[in-house]
């Protein structure tokens, strides 16, 4: 789960991480009393949208009167906002951060993330701040030193004041720098991060040491023991068909092509769109329906991809272990029959009770086209999908 | 033989008064020698009932000191699975497989710490477990698609190992283990732990290994298969269309700052000369290929 910088700032600020005073603002009204409010002669007016890259696509602009701040957060609320995360038509930015301006010497990096090789948390540390970390690791590996914090211990001073040092911290603010990372590691553990980011991290010109800004990725896995979570989830950020998807407790991401896939389990539900991309088709979608699959929870599938509205053709695509090849087979039915199927609908049944599946299938008069195996399956969704094209275009 | 467990295995089932537990020790009761070889169940709150005739203790300590139990499978949930393992861990248990999705990592990382030095070996979790055809099933996977033979599968998915077992028996293949090492970021045995002991396995003559994006796990197996296998291996990689920054169902499949993905995994496993498919529809027929 992603959250907003202003809310990763006040995560942080809990445990004793400095960053600017700010005020989240939804709109332009709000903004300009929130620079009052913090006073000063410089501010900052930072779109707050999930995506990272926010300042090279023209949501982040420093201001220096009051006329500026509105004049900055008119052009920020509303717009179209596109980085290197968004895709091509950007996201909308709703919500602002105001805060007072930092006196930047120098952006240093520091991050957090769960190293799966040693199955411990890494602190990550660079000079070259500012950037994504990246491309910093691409161009330059050797600015980039990284502690594997001992779980036991967790993270030493002596530790975290090598990393200050060799990210270049002058020796009076080390022991900022060391609270900084010390409570960004402890901020990591409590509140169950997958990633935890400061980019950039601040030296300033009177020797303070900032987070400028912070990003915090949560586990989902872990939100059964944080409810405090629940308020910081914005679905506006969020893909609507994933949202809907997530009510059902289906495993969904919406992706470009327009061959909806409907598959049990991940791997295979990856390797099915993998194989309709290899004989030349697009998938529209990653469905996992899980092991526990109802009828309900198919048709509601079905509801979510046939919302797409350049949908072609869907592959239904299951191995039946647990799942019972007769009970999905009932499901695919009902759903179909609820929902009026609007594209051709290929099947591939194999596993538990799969001669029953096939059965229920053909006895249900739906024109449901039946695949022998996952290359069969694949094949006839492709050619189906494109049968669909040729028609459209027939028409016009 | 086989790798892991086998006829002589003895099981307990920690969570076997939940519905999940209870479902999968009737069935891997009910496949090959499951009935001597499932002999306990664990609910501290349930001393001295039983299920299914088998007898259930409070503390998996007891259970194997009564028992005689070496190997336990978790069907707990996952707030507390973690504590799960660790407490057969402390029991000194050979193997366990901790079948429970949505462990938090952090949690994991925890149980993996206390594990340093100790002799019990994990898989899992969020994996279908383990079978060896013909003689035990432990997990989730329905045993009736296998059969016994010389082909050892291992792999993060637990759909995707059935399909490849369904391509093997299309074309008579057997198996001598399959083994579900699980889909999340911290876990238990990695595909090269498992590819050692198919290759000392006198009875597992190739080997298929299933992938996907997520971790440089594939790698590293690749690089040791390259310097000391002794077997064929093929491979799948799942998630070559996966889009980077998602979460693709398993908790490790993400393909995070530009590593992990699907093509760097077939590559480095090319280069070292594993056998791979794009095509995950032909994974028996790239293993048939290799058989000498």
């Amino acid at each position: 789960m992603k959250i907003h910088e202003y809310q990763a700032k006040e995560i942080l600020r809990r445990y004793g991480v400095t960053t600017p005073r700010g005020i989240p603002c939804f709109s332009v009204d709000e903004a300009v009393k929130a620079a009052r409010e913090l006073g000063g002669k410089v501010w900052v007016v930072k779109a707050q949208i999930h995506a990272g890259g926010r300042g090279k696509g023209g949501g982040v602009k420093v201001a220096k009167s009051e006329a500026e701040v509105r004049e900055w957060a008119g052009n920020i609320l509303g717009m179209m906002l596109k980085t290197h995360q968004t895709g091509p038509e950007g996201q909308k930015v709703r919500r602002l951060l105001i805060e007072e301006g930092a006196d930047i010497k120098k952006e240093l990096y520091v991050g957090m993330v769960v190293d799966r090789g040693t199955q411990r948390v890494a602190l990550m540390a660079s000079s070259e701040g500012g950037m994504d970390i990246e491309e910093v690791a691409s161009h330059a590996p050797e600015k980039i030193h990284t502690v594997f914090i001992d779980p036991g211990t967790g993270l030493k001073d002596a530790e975290a004041d090598g990393l200050a040092a060799k990210i270049g911290v002058p020796a009076a603010s080390i022991p900022q720098a060391r609270a900084i990372f010390k409570g960004l590691y402890k901020a990591f553990d409590e509140t169950d991060c997958s990633l935890a980011e400061i980019n950039p991290l601040i030296l300033t010109g009177d020797g303070k040491v900032v987070a400028l800004d912070a990003k915090i990725n949560f586990d989902d896995n872990a939100g059964f023991r944080h409810p405090e979570w629940q308020p910081l989830r914005d679905l506006d950020e969020e893909d609507p068909a994933e949202v809907e998807a997530s009510k059902y407790d289906l495993n969904y991401i919406q992706l470009d092509g327009d061959i909806g896939c409907l598959v049990n389990g991940a791997g295979l539900a990856m390797a099915t769109m993998d194989i309709i991309k290899l004989y030349g088709g697009a998938p529209a979608n990653f469905l996992d329906v899980g092991g526990g699959a109802t009828t309900e929870k198919v048709t509601e599938a079905f509801k979510i991809m046939l919302r797409i509205p350049h949908l072609k053709a869907i592959l239904v695509n299951i191995f039946g272990g647990i799942m019972k090849c007769d009970v999905i087979a009932a499901g695919v039915v009902a759903a179909a029959k609820q929902v009026s199927l609007r594209v051709p609908l290929v099947v591939r049944l194999e596993g538990t009770n799969v001669d029953l599946g096939k059965k229920i299938l053909a006895d249900s008069g739906l024109p449901i086209i039946s695949g022998s195996n996952m290359a069969d399956a694949a094949q006839k969704v492709v050619a189906a999908a494109e049968g669909g094209s040729k028609a459209a275009k027939g028409k016009r | 033989m086989s790798i892991l467990i086998n006829k002589n295995t003895r099981v307990m089932t920690q969570g076997i008064t939940g519905k999940t537990g209870q479902f999968h020790t009737k069935m891997g009761k009910e496949y090959a020698n499951g009935r001597s070889c499932y002999v306990a169940g664990v609910n501290p709150k349930k001393p001295g009932e039983s299920y299914e005739g088998i007898p259930i203790f409070a503390t998996v300590k007891e259970a194997k000191q009564k028992t005689g139990a070496n190997v336990s499978v978790i069907y707990v949930p996952p707030p507390f699975a973690a504590s799960a393992i660790d407490e057969a861990v402390e029991a000194d248990l050979d193997l366990v497989i901790c079948i429970t999705e949505g462990i938090p990592v952090r949690d994991m990382i925890r149980t993996k710490y206390k594990m340093q030095g100790k002799r019990t070996r994990l898989i899992g979790p969020n994996c279908p477990g383990l079978i060896t055809p013909d003689e035990i099933k432990i997990g989730i996977m329905p045993g009736h698609i296998h059969k016994k033979g010389r082909i050892g599968v291992v792999s993060r998915s637990g759909t995707l190992t059935y399909e490849a077992v369904g391509q093997l028996m299309e074309l008579g293949l057997g198996q001598s283990s399959c083994v579900g090492i699980g889909g999340d970021p911290v876990n238990g045995m990695k595909h090269i732990e498992v590819l050692k002991m198919f290759n000392d396995d006198p009875e597992t003559d190739a080997v298929i290994m299933v992938g996907e994006i997520g971790g440089s796990d594939e790698e590293n197996a690749a690089r040791w298969v390259k310097a000391n296998m002794k077997k064929p291996v093929v491979g799948f990689i799942a998630g070559v269309t996966a889009p980077p920054g998602k979460r693709m169902g398993h908790a490790g499949a993400i393909i995070s700052g530009g590593k992990g993905t699907a093509q760097e995994k077939l590559a480095v496993m090319e280069e070292c000369g594993i056998k791979t498919t794009k095509n995950p529809a032909e994974m028996g027929k790239l293993l048939k290929s290799v058989l000498k």
